[in-house]
């Protein structure tokens, strides 16, 4: 009698459990959602803006003023994510006297929530990195840099799932090749695999594994060698890939003037974007999703 | 009534099978949100929302350290050296490369009595233009924000061909001092290497400043990392340059073709 009885108990609130699951895709209201993604790429230490008179981007950049803008746009939207592709650290003074200390405490103060590794985070070594990281209050994320045997182990991961009002975003990360780029001895036993390999792994565990509705990817590969066609860039990494939704690039410091579009593995639009460098620039992209089922198949309806 | 319960139990098991299946089917096969709109811009960091208090403030006492070393002026500079101004090289390739041998050679001689015959650095450090105006140490941190130091490599004649090769390849206008590459303009081919305005000798030992990063075999120039002779000057790049400016009042624009097409 007790079995029949739980027996009973159990299929009970599995009707109730399927009912639900019914419940939540035909009768609930339909809603859309806007998440909005701001980044940046490159900033190598630039926290002053640049002086009136420069010859190449005059009075444009700095920190405060970025946080100003940032600042405006989480007043206006409620599910801001804030990312970094990478090379936060070097080109200006304050990261050698300071070590990039001044550089990860800003951009806490701004609520970044990821970044990834440029080749320049290894400037002061891969130690020098490990030490600056108490002062950053979000995460790096790296794909293809194995980190096993190096200090790193454990803390940099490859990706990061956040939730924004019931929307799953995956963000994974991924570096440039090292050899050839940055001293061995700085960046010691840190292991490249190849991105694209590594994103195609990632991309499936994202969407299918973890039910991402967003994947983003930050990328320090580079936007396009056009004299390299095969080694990995941004361009070969949308082609050669499926389930990405966004590319954050870094490292070519590309201006693009607006987001690029391109078809990935399967033919569906994978959207690149890389903002110049030292912080002239905040890349914003907005994502509208919806549960209406007849919007799902359709194509997407991409404005930059 | 015994079976009639063990035949009930059976189908409820399934039910709960196929339930439990079913929700498993539901979530795996799409997920409840897709994107229907996407928005992307660049937005340009002016001064036009103002700046963030909190952040100026905490810049503050940082900025103020850095800058009472920084902004003394050490030189002036009468035209913008920009590296990229130029296929095969550049005003500021030349200059860097004339400070590295300018204030490396006597170094140099001092420590192994010998004799820099070339210099080579790369495109990519160039990190910043120097402005027309005043020359202060910042420039110095701008131009060569790296640590990187000097060392002096021996190489072959036949070696400093490779080189000459590997510039005439990249097509980038690396900085070069001390060195001419004649080259066919069609071909790209190199019909003759001069060092110090002399035919390059295949078996003589040339000695070549670099940086530690390309000594190392950075920007894959690895004439440079398989050499055995190398000698390591302990000079900072960027003090080299602080050094050079404070020794001139005006910074030269140098023009000299290095790569000479024919």
């Amino acid at each position: 009698m007790k079995r029949r009885d739980f027996i009973q108990k159990t299929a009970a609130s599995s009707a109730l459990l399927g009912l639900s699951g019914v419940s939540l895709s035909s009768f609930s209201t339909l809603e859309t959602k806007k998440i909005t993604i701001l980044h940046t790429n490159d900033t190598h230490s630039h926290i002053d803006p640049f002086p009136i008179d420069h010859p190449k981007n005059p009075n444009m950049g700095g920190a405060a003023r970025r946080a100003a803008i940032i600042e405006s746009i989480r007043k206006e939207e409620k599910n801001v994510l804030l990312l970094d592709a990478g090379d936060i650290f070097q080109g200006t003074p304050y990261f050698n006297y300071y070590g990039g200390e001044l550089e990860f405490k800003l951009m806490s103060m701004m609520q970044y929530d990821v970044a990834t590794m440029g080749n320049h985070d290894f400037d002061n070594g891969i130690d020098g990195f490990y030490a600056q990281l108490p002062h950053a209050r979000f995460d790096f994320v790296s794909a293809n840099y194995d980190f096993k045997n190096t200090v790193l182990n454990e803390i940099v991961k490859p990706y990061k799932i956040i939730i924004k009002d019931g929307i799953n975003i995956g963000i994974f990360g991924l570096g440039v090749q090292l050899d050839g780029l940055v001293d061995k001895k700085l960046y010691k036993e840190t292991v490249y695999n190849n991105p694209i390999e590594v994103a195609q792994d990632m991309t499936r565990i994202l969407k299918e594994e973890k039910k991402c509705d967003l994947v983003i990817c930050l990328s320090h590969l580079g936007f396009k060698y056009k004299d390299e066609p095969e080694k990995p860039s941004d361009i070969l990494l949308a082609h050669k890939t499926k389930n990405i939704d966004l590319i954050i690039g870094g490292h070519t410091h590309t201006f693009l003037d607006k987001p690029v579009i391109e078809k990935n593995s399967e033919g569906k639009e994978v959207l690149i974007n890389q903002v110049g460098c030292f912080g002239v620039n905040l890349g914003r992209i907005d994502f509208y999703l919806s549960n209406d089922k007849l919007h799902h198949n359709q194509t997407k309806n991409i404005i930059v | 009534m015994l079976v009639n319960v063990k035949k009930n139990t059976i189908s409820f098991r399934f039910f709960v099978i196929l339930l439990t299946f079913n929700l498993i089917i539901s979530c795996k096969s799409t997920s409840s949100y897709q994107t229907t709109k996407i928005e992307g811009k660049k937005i340009g960091v002016t001064n036009e929302k103002g700046e963030n208090e909190a952040i100026t403030n905490y810049v503050k006492p940082y900025s103020d350290n850095i800058n009472k070393d920084l902004n003394s002026v050490l030189a002036y500079c009468p035209e913008t050296q920009d590296k990229s101004k130029g296929t095969w090289q550049s005003n500021i390739g030349n200059l860097l490369a004339e400070i590295t041998f300018e204030l490396g050679n006597p170094v140099f001689q001092k420590r192994e009595n010998k004799t820099i015959d070339a210099c080579l650095l790369n495109h990519g450090g160039i990190r910043a233009v120097i402005p027309k105006g005043d020359v202060t140490t910042r420039t110095a941190f701008e131009v060569m924000p790296f640590e990187n130091s000097l060392i002096i490599v021996g190489l072959t004649g036949k070696e400093i061909k490779t080189l000459a090769e590997y510039i005439i390849k990249e097509k980038k206008p690396h900085p070069l001092y001390g060195m001419k590459i004649y080259i066919d303009k069609n071909t790209l081919a190199i019909n003759k290497i001069e060092i110090n305005n002399q035919p390059l000798d295949e078996n003589r030992i040339y000695y070549v400043g670099t940086s530690d990063y390309l000594a190392n075999g950075g920007d894959n120039m690895t004439f440079f990392k398989e050499s055995k002779i190398k000698f390591d000057m302990e000079y900072k790049l960027r003090n080299m340059m602080i050094d050079y400016f404070k020794k001139v009042d005006t910074i030269p624009n140098i023009t000299t073709e290095k790569i000479i097409l024919e």
